[in-house]
Formats: C-alpha cells, sequence, structure tokens
C-alpha cells in the first residue's frame, strides 16, 4: 500500500527519479547510465535525433518496458519493482499521450474520456456526462462527445486522447511526440495548453520530442540523448544550451545543422 | 450537520452552520476529488432541499486538494442556488482552486455537433437504407470480380508481374501450415462415421460396406467441405485481416500511388496459393479420412487391411476422384476471393478489421455451401 505522502509531490524529493540506467531490448543495451530527475512541476523535455530512445525512456519511466539495470523511481516507487496493485496506483496519477493518441476505436470520445474514472469514482449518469464534456471542452472538443475516433480528424484525435489523459487531474503528464503529424497552428495550441496546464495546476510534465519550436516554448529543462554516445550528452534550459554548450553534437541540434 | 468522509485513504470534512431557512455557512475542507464526488453532489443537495436557506456562504479556506470533480460539485451547487434565487458565494479560494472552478463550468458547454451520420429511427428508412448498403455491397463484389479479371488479363499477357515469391509464400501459409489440422480433422471423420455406420452395418452383416461408405462420403463430400470451411477459417480470414490492416495503415494507398495494380500485388498471389493448394490438401484430407476409416474396420470390425483397401478402391472411381478436386479450385476461389474483398473494403479501424474477418468467414463458409449444391445438382444431371 503506498502512503498518501509518497503520491502527492512533496518538496524534498522529485516526482522522477532515472538513476543510473541502462535500458534496451532483447538485453542489448540501447542507453546506459542515465541519470536525471524531474522537480515538481517542471517541464523536462527528452529531445534527440530519430532511434536514440527518446521514446525507450518514456516507455521505462511509464513502467511499460523494464529496465537492463538501475532504477526508476516515480513517486518514490520503483515501478519495475512493485506489486500490480501498486504499480496501478501510481498509475493513476499520471496521464499518458500516446504518439498515434490510442484512442480505443471501438468506443464513442465520451466513452473514451470516461473509461478512466471508471476504477475511481461511481458517479451518476449526468455527473459523469457533465464532467466527459468539460473534459473534453478544456481541448475544444466540447460537443463531439458522440463521435467514434474514426470519423475525426487527425489533430481531434490527439487533443481528444490528451483529454483522456487529463480525466483523473493527474499531477504528472507524459506525451510521446505531441506535435507528431500536427499542423503548426495546432501544434502551438497544443503548446499553450500544456503550459496552461503546467501554471494553472502545477502539473509535472515529461515531453519526448525533437520539434524544437515546442521545445523552446515550453520546455524548462531539455535533456538531450546522442545515439553514438548511447546516453545523455546535456541537460539544462534549451535556450542556454543552444547559446553557451560547446559540444558540437549539441549546437548540430539546437542549430539544425545537418552532420558533415 | 457535521460529518466526516472518509474513502481509501483521502477524506475530507463537511459542516453546516446557522438555522435552517437563514444565513447558513458550509464549511468543506481535506480532499475534495473525484472520489468524492458522487457523495459530495448528494450532500449539497440536501443543503438546498427541503428549505433552502436565505443565502449559503461555502468557505473553502481549509481544502488541502481541489480537482476536476469536486470543482464541478461545487459549480453545480452554485448553479442550483441560483436556480432558487438563493444568494451564494465562496469564501477561501486559492488561486489555483479559482482556476479549477473557471474551468469546470457547466455553462462553457455548447449544443452537441451534428451527429457524423444520422441515424434514423423510421423502421422503412432503416430497411431503405439497409437494402442501399446490400446492394451497394453487391456492386463492390462485382466491381471486385472485374477487377480480378483484369488483373488475370494483365498476368497473363506478363507473367512476370506476378510475385511468385508472394504465392509460394502464401501456398506455404495455406498448404504446408495447414496440414496438420486438415489431417487430423479428417482422421477423426473418417474414424467417427466408420463407427457410427459399423454399429448399424454390424446387424446386417455388411461390415465391409463401412469401407465403402467412407471413401465416397470422404472423396465426394466430406472432404472438399471439411477441407474448405478449414481454409476459410484459416486462411480467409488470415487474408481479410492482412489486407484490412493495410487497408487502415494507408499501405494499399501506398501501393495504388507507386503505380502497383493492387489485385495484382495484394489479391492474386493469395488467390493462386490457394487455387494451387487446396485441392492437394482435399487429396490429404480423403487419404487420412480413409485411414482413419481403416483403423475402425481393422480393430473394431476385424477386417484386414488388404480387404479393407481393396473395398476402398473398387468403391472410387477417377471421376469422383478428380471431381473432389475440381471442387477445391472452385472453393479456393470463393474463399480467398471473398477474404480478399472483405479486406479491400475495411474501413474505421481495428474494429472495421474484425468486422471484415468475421465477414469473410461467414461469407466464404456460406458460398462453399451455395457452391457445392450447385455442384451436387449438376453432377447428378451429366
Amino acid at each position: 500500500m503506498v502512503s498518501q505522502t509518497a503520491l502527492s509531490p512533496s518538496p524534498s524529493q522529485p516526482p522522477i527519479v532515472v538513476e543510473g540506467v541502462s535500458l534496451g531490448y532483447g538485453g542489448k543495451a540501447l542507453l546506459e547510465g542515465l541519470s536525471f530527475s524531474v522537480q515538481s512541476g517542471e517541464i523536462v523535455v527528452i529531445a534527440g535525433g530519430s532511434g536514440c530512445g527518446k521514446s525507450t525512456v518514456l516507455k521505462s519511466v511509464i513502467g511499460l518496458l523494464k529496465p537492463l539495470s538501475g532504477r526508476i523511481l516515480v513517486h518514490g516507487v520503483d515501478l519495475a519493482r512493485t506489486s500490480d496493485k501498486e504499480l496501478a496506483q501510481v498509475r493513476r496519477g499520471f496521464g499518458v499521450l500516446f504518439q498515434s493518441g490510442a484512442l480505443l476505436g471501438s468506443m464513442t470520445l465520451a466513452e473514451n474520456v470516461a473509461l478512466p474514472l471508471a476504477e475511481v469514482a461511481h458517479l451518476d449518469r449526468s455527473a459523469l456526462e457533465l464532467l466527459v464534456r468539460l473534459k473534453l471542452s478544456l481541448v475544444d472538443l466540447d460537443g463531439f462527445q458522440d463521435y467514434l475516433p474514426a470519423e475525426i480528424s487527425g489533430g481531434m484525435k490527439k487533443r481528444a486522447a490528451l483529454a483522456r489523459a487529463l480525466t483523473l487531474d493527474p499531477s504528472l503528464l507524459f506525451f510521446d511526440e505531441p506535435s507528431a503529424g500536427l499542423d503548426p497552428v495546432t501544434s502551438a495550441e497544443l503548446d499553450r495548453l500544456i503550459l496552461r496546464l503546467n501554471q494553472t495546476q502545477g502539473t509535472t510534465m515529461l515531453i519526448v520530442t525533437h520539434e524544437l519550436d515546442s521545445i523552446y516554448a515550453i520546455a524548462h529543462r531539455v535533456v538531450l540523448l546522442d545515439k553514438a554516445a548511447k546516453g545523455i550528452i546535456a541537460v539544462g534550459e534549451p535556450h542556454r544550451l543552444r547559446d553557451d554548450s560547446r559540444d558540437p553534437r549539441v549546437q548540430e541540434f539546437f542549430h539544425r545543422r545537418p552532420r558533415n | 450537520m457535521a460529518m466526516l468522509h472518509r474513502h481509501g485513504a483521502e477524506e475530507y470534512r463537511i459542516s453546516l452552520q446557522g438555522a435552517p431557512g437563514g444565513d447558513q455557512v458550509l464549511r468543506l475542507s481535506g480532499r475534495l476529488d473525484l472520489p468524492a464526488t458522487e457523495h459530495l453532489l448528494a450532500q449539497f443537495r440536501r443543503v438546498l432541499a427541503p428549505t433552502p436557506p436565505a443565502s449559503l456562504t461555502v468557505d473553502l479556506s481549509g481544502v488541502e486538494h481541489l480537482d476536476s470533480g469536486g470543482a464541478l460539485a461545487l459549480n453545480l451547487l452554485s448553479q442550483r442556488a441560483a436556480e432558487r434565487q438563493v444568494p451564494f458565494k465562496m469564501e477561501g479560494l486559492s488561486p489555483q482552486a479559482q482556476q479549477m472552478l473557471a474551468l469546470m463550468q457547466p455553462q462553457r458547454l455548447g449544443p452537441p455537433a451534428p451527429p457524423p451520420h444520422p441515424r434514423s429511427r423510421n423502421p422503412v428508412t432503416n430497411l431503405g437504407v439497409g437494402v442501399l448498403r446490400l446492394l451497394a455491397d453487391l456492386g463492390e463484389v462485382v466491381g471486385f470480380v472485374g477487377s480480378l479479371a483484369r488483373a488475370l488479363a494483365l498476368v497473363a499477357r506478363r507473367p512476370a508481374i506476378l510475385r511468385w515469391r508472394d504465392v509460394e509464400l502464401y501456398m506455404e501459409r495455406v498448404g504446408v501450415d495447414g496440414l496438420p489440422i486438415v489431417g487430423l480433422i479428417s482422421f477423426l471423420l473418417g474414424l467417427i462415421m466408420a463407427f457410427m455406420s459399423a454399429i448399424q452395418l454390424k446387424t446386417f452383416g455388411a461390415n465391409i460396406y463401412v469401407a465403402d461408405l467412407v471413401a465416397v462420403a470422404m472423396v465426394r463430400e466430406l472432404g472438399p467441405i471439411m477441407t474448405a470451411v478449414l481454409v476459410a477459417g484459416r486462411s480467409g480470414s488470415a487474408f481479410a485481416a492482412e489486407i484490412g490492416t493495410m487497408v487502415v495503415n494507408e499501405e494499399v494507398d501506398a501501393l495504388k500511388v507507386m503505380g502497383f495494380n493492387a489485385t495484382v500485388f495484394l489479391v492474386l498471389p493469395k488467390i493462386v496459393a490457394a487455387l494451387l493448394m487446396v485441392p492437394l490438401l482435399i487429396l490429404f484430407s480423403d487419404l487420412l479420412g480413409i485411414v482413419g476409416g481403416m483403423v475402425i474396420g481393422v480393430t473394431y470390425l476385424n477386417l484386414t487391411v488388404y480387404t479393407y483397401v481393396q473395398h476402398t478402391f473398387s468403391a472410387l472411381s477417377v471421376p469422383a476422384i478428380t471431381t473432389g478436386a475440381l471442387k477445391g479450385l472452385v472453393f479456393a476461389f470463393l474463399i480467398a476471393g471473398i477474404g480478399c474483398q472483405r479486406g479491400l473494403t475495411v474501413s474505421g479501424g481495428a474494429l472495421g478489421v474484425g468486422r471484415a474477418t468475421t465477414a469473410a468467414v461467414v461469407a466464404g463458409i456460406f458460398l462453399i455451401v451455395v457452391a457445392d449444391s450447385i455442384f451436387a445438382i449438376v453432377t447428378y444431371y451429366l
């Protein structure tokens, strides 16, 4: 049983701590010796070129992939070594926006958004409907509650998926490539929504992206990964990294400079 | 009224001060969150219900945590108070709680968007829509047969455009991988048939005719039908699911844009592989059915293997065997064709793929039985 103190954000312990973690598939390490933490209320972006393992890091932090070594603590709980019950309890405190949205195709938007609620609260129909519609209105999808995911556009699907991730008012939010496949306007709107959530509710966020515009707009800190280095090559505020870093790999990334 | 509400580790406190019908203060503290929402709503209803207060002040200074559930409950309370013309105010709100309350205003909601497909409740309209859909479906099948004929003409002119390596792959999937299950089912079928008929035939001393019965039934009807049903279940469904998923992932569109004929690229290899393998599977099924019958003949009816085999051969004729295999060609075409056709018409993600797969198997088995009936009539008159 997780004690209440462990689940509520405390200033002494960051909500996400990654300590000396190696990650990979089939025993082969893709990333080695990763260590970083995300402070409460902070927006951290994991960035890096394609194939450097950004999404792998995210997968391991949300407990879908066990690290080969090291440990990852979310709210003080090691997700790879905890019981299923505790894992479910910790996961209830966070929302995940998957790259393609991952809405369940057989359910309407309202049913998708109401899905996480069933485990937590037993609301009567009218209150549930209001709550779901308000969640959808947060992402400007009020009115579309009876649509199936197949009947709306890609950007709308992404926003609906965000509404589902927000259903339980998570204190931790994870995004996998939030702006992938979105037009610049929708993408900027999503960035603004992310900032608003962070400012109004103090939501801690870990975001995987390689969109520079988004990084400058939302990131408090960037964790930059590199495929060849098999790990972190820089951590810091994005503008500072761009202007001050001497590392040519960091410069290449922030100035969109092609290698060679 | 003062009470403590607990659920799990969290809790909130609620107390109401002031005389009923007078100025009342509702004090809330603790966690007003989603798990508590249902309970909060019920409590709030009681505050306003029998005798509404002259005014209501909600003191939230003791609230540690307010999430969307709690905010919605408070907003609904404020809305109900306004409906009853009770002056209402909230005190002791943190800026964060204020933001949350603003986000959870039911007044923000607009009317629902027009439904994507207007669904009528009128049975006559629905019948009409159903018939039109059926006709459109039929039209698609006819169109598919047309594109198949065209693809065959293309391949006949230039056989190299058919992907023979895919044909080999599907021959393995349909044929070789299907051998164990076709063999097992046919063997058991022969066994059961021989056993059931032996019980009857024994009473007339006609033991030896079990061999004839099993041979004729397997080769003429059961071998082809059982094999076809199994292939429909194994391969027809797989074809529909594979092509359907490719449609959903826009792979079929990509092929078309690259200048490939989707029918030649995706459909023909599967149909050709099925045409080549199903007749062979039927012969294999015939053989194992007869072996199954022989096991009963030898063990239960005390026939020798030699007599059994001899009787089997005398009961069979070459035309009977070739007709069985010929049926296989027709069944193979129907199963693979309908599987691919259902796959190509998929729309709407995982659900659509599931529907197409089911439709492929159901339509496949239906077509097998219809074709078999036609065969029965035609062979009778020939």
